[in-house]
């Protein structure tokens, strides 16, 4: 998955829904599968799909008002299930951004992983985000990683967001954590040595 | 300053700190699975490159297996090319592998313990958000993602920011009738289902010291459900008595030298954590829950709270209300069970299955109840066995079926139709964990029985002495 993130400028999905856990983002049922592929088919799967197949028209994923690469959702996004295929998922959908104003901890190093950008701002932005959204679905947002700010362009209103510096890096250079660590073997030997591990 | 238990099995892993950005971690012990775990070792294949210390990963199928028939192929497709595909990767990687039908086969967060992998000052991971379950030993335990796997399969290390320490104490001591499970989903729905989250949490005082380890392992099973990053007992004699003579654990002058090492563990008392909270155990009932997350819970006499007032908490508050089919302010006592499930590495271990037993013994299964008892490992079943627990339940009218997370997270059979109203001892009730439209319960193993025999929501108090 080698990717590069640079500077999105999108209209938005919004989930205006708090508590969203990974078992929503992608049912268990569907975790069976041995590749990292397809897994957007089923994102959302069970509030996008009636038990009969048919789309539910009142999930904003089925909007056809709503679009873009930007998924807006309700704080705590990504509670339970450690299973990165949520974070698979989001990304193979076609989303590159989360905006929340609150993330759980292994979903949100499940996306940074997977060259999705978490995205945490104020309770206050994420409501009037929401607010932007519902007035004008075609509301754009900008997310620039390099100044790190999250910016509603239908308002103006800006806010800068939080990464660590190795992450930054990690996504906007496409580097990958696994040669990060294979690079560093030697030290791996020492500690061990040390630690008679 | 003195250090925290945490912090003192954290630092010493710290293999590199990257500047201004996260650690990378040693991890003595990685437990695997055939869900989370294909994709990494596809990884490897890719990178031309093996398993950097095979002898520290250790796997065992258990999120796909059927509970009935394990001794045929496993029916589902799917289901079985990814359990073979956990077979393939073991032998071709050289790693120990339990699979379907082992003596050792179980939910690997049961098996670890059981065996001696799990062991104090350890650092634990696996693809699993219930590996906090080994934080009980006094270990630095959680779930990670498949790349972090990835990352451990190719050089036993990951690379994680530290989190911040919070230190949760019960006082006092338990009532009659009042679970481990109990006491974790009361401090969950006090500390809500993300009121945790960026926080390696320590279970301390009174109530917590009292616990087996099986118990203890309950309550860190559950500190994911507030967001927690894991969860941590201090080990103690309790801790080294169950550890001793167990397969893989240290033995003779290693065990001394390992006992010795263990004992210095315990947080500091100067130790400061970032957060401390003080519950006691005397405020604790025997719980359920009655909405889509387990903060969302009660004592099982209490009433369903009234939504919160604003906006979106508002908004998601009746959404999980209206799933259920419950309302605000309805009591749930007398309310009509479908579904009992025993089991799961929340509450599938030997103690779960003799408190169950206690109560059922010498009632009958109600009718109109479908009861899935399923032990968590090969080893807790031989135990039933032995200890005559399964005649108690066959007398009771209850099936045993074997070892599996079963209907947790129904990624087998044990699937609960849609509408129907499950208790649960397992870990989550969140929308469809259980079967798409399922509605579920949690609550301990005590609750779970007198559902099983009266067929409705029961305070088990009524039913014990």
């Amino acid at each position: 998955m080698k990717e590069k993130f640079s500077t999105i400028i999108s209209t938005c999905v919004p989930l205006p829904i708090e508590n969203i856990d990974t078992d929503q983002i992608i049912p268990a049922r569907f975790l069976k599968a041995t590749s990292r592929e397809g897994f957007g088919d089923n994102l959302f799967r069970d509030w996008r799909y009636d038990t009969s197949g048919s789309k539910r028209t009142d999930c904003p994923l089925n909007d056809p008002a709503y679009s873009g690469c930007i998924l807006v959702a309700g704080k705590n996004f990504g509670c339970g299930s450690s299973r990165e295929h949520a974070a698979w998922a989001i990304h193979d959908y076609g989303f590159r951004v989360v905006i929340s104003s609150f993330f759980a901890d292994i979903h949100k190093q499940n996306e940074l992983n997977c060259f999705v950008l978490p995205v945490t701002v104020s309770e206050d932005f994420l409501n009037n985000l929401f607010r932007s959204i519902a007035l004008d679905p075609s509301t754009q947002v900008k997310v620039d990683l390099q100044s790190q700010t999250v910016t509603d362009l239908s308002t103006g209103r800006s806010e800068h967001f939080d990464i660590n510096p190795y992450k930054k890096q990690c996504l906007s250079e496409g580097l990958d954590d696994v040669e990060y660590l294979m690079a560093r073997q030697a030290d791996i030997v020492a500690w061990e040595k040390n630690n008679n591990a | 300053m003195g250090k925290t238990l945490f912090d003192k099995i954290w630092d010493r892993h710290v293999v590199n700190h990257i500047a201004d950005g996260p650690d990378q971690i040693y991890i003595d012990r990685h437990y695997c699975h055939e869900v989370t775990s294909p994709q990494a070792f596809d990884g490897l294949r890719r990178r031309g490159i093996g398993v950097f210390r095979p002898e520290r990963t250790f796997c065992s199928p258990d999120h796909n297996i059927p509970t009935l028939g394990q001794d045929r192929p496993i029916e589902d497709p799917v289901s079985r090319h990814q359990v073979e595909t956990l077979t393939r990767n073991a032998s071709e990687f050289g790693l120990e592998y339990f699979g379907v039908g082992h003596p050792k086969n179980g939910i690997i967060h049961v098996i670890g313990p059981e065996n001696g992998l799990t062991l104090p000052g350890y650092t634990i991971v696996c693809g699993d958000s219930h590996t906090s379950t080994h934080g009980a030993f006094g270990a630095v335990a959680f779930g990670i993602g498949t790349s972090e796997v990835e990352m451990v399969l190719a050089s036993q290390c990951i690379i994680q920011s530290k989190p911040r320490t919070m230190r949760v104490n019960v006082e006092g001591t338990l009532h009659p009738g009042v679970t481990a499970k109990d006491i974790a989903l009361y401090i969950i729905s006090r500390m809500t289902t993300g009121g945790a989250t960026g926080y390696f949490v320590e279970y301390a005082g009174e109530a917590i010291h009292a616990l087996t380890m099986e118990e203890r392992m309950t309550v860190c099973n559950l500190s994911i459900e507030m967001g927690a990053r894991g969860g941590m007992i201090a080990p103690d004699e309790t801790t080294f008595a169950y550890v001793k003579g167990r397969e893989y654990a240290p033995d003779g002058e290693e065990w001394d030298k390992a006992v010795a090492y263990w004992r210095t563990l315990p947080s500091d008392p100067d130790a400061v954590f970032d957060r401390e909270v003080t519950f006691h155990a005397d405020d604790i009932e025997p719980r359920i829950t009655f909405g889509t997350n387990p903060g969302m819970g009660i004592g099982i006499c209490k009433s369903i709270p009234y939504a919160p007032t604003d906006g979106d908490a508002r908004t998601s508050y009746l959404k999980a209300l209206e799933y259920m089919g419950f309302s605000e302010g309805q009591k749930l006592t007398g309310v009509p069970v479908d579904y009992v499930f025993l089991g799961s590495c929340t509450n599938g271990r030997i103690e779960d299955f003799r408190a169950f037993a206690s109560v059922v013994k010498g009632r009958r299964k109600a009718p109109g109840i479908t009861a899935w008892l399923v032990p968590g490992s090969r080893s807790v079943e031989r135990q039933i066995r032995d200890e005559g627990i399964d005649k108690i339940l066959a007398d009771a009218g209850f099936e045993l079926r074997e070892p599996g997370c079963s209907a947790c997270l129904a990624m087998n059979e044990d699937k609960i139709p849609a509408g129907k109203l499950a208790v649960s001892t397992s870990n989550r009730n969140f929308e469809g964990r259980q079967g798409p439209g399922a509605r579920t319960i949690l609550a301990g193993p005590l609750v779970a029985a007198a559902a099983a025999v009266t067929g409705i929501i029961t305070d088990p108090r009524t039913l014990i002495d």
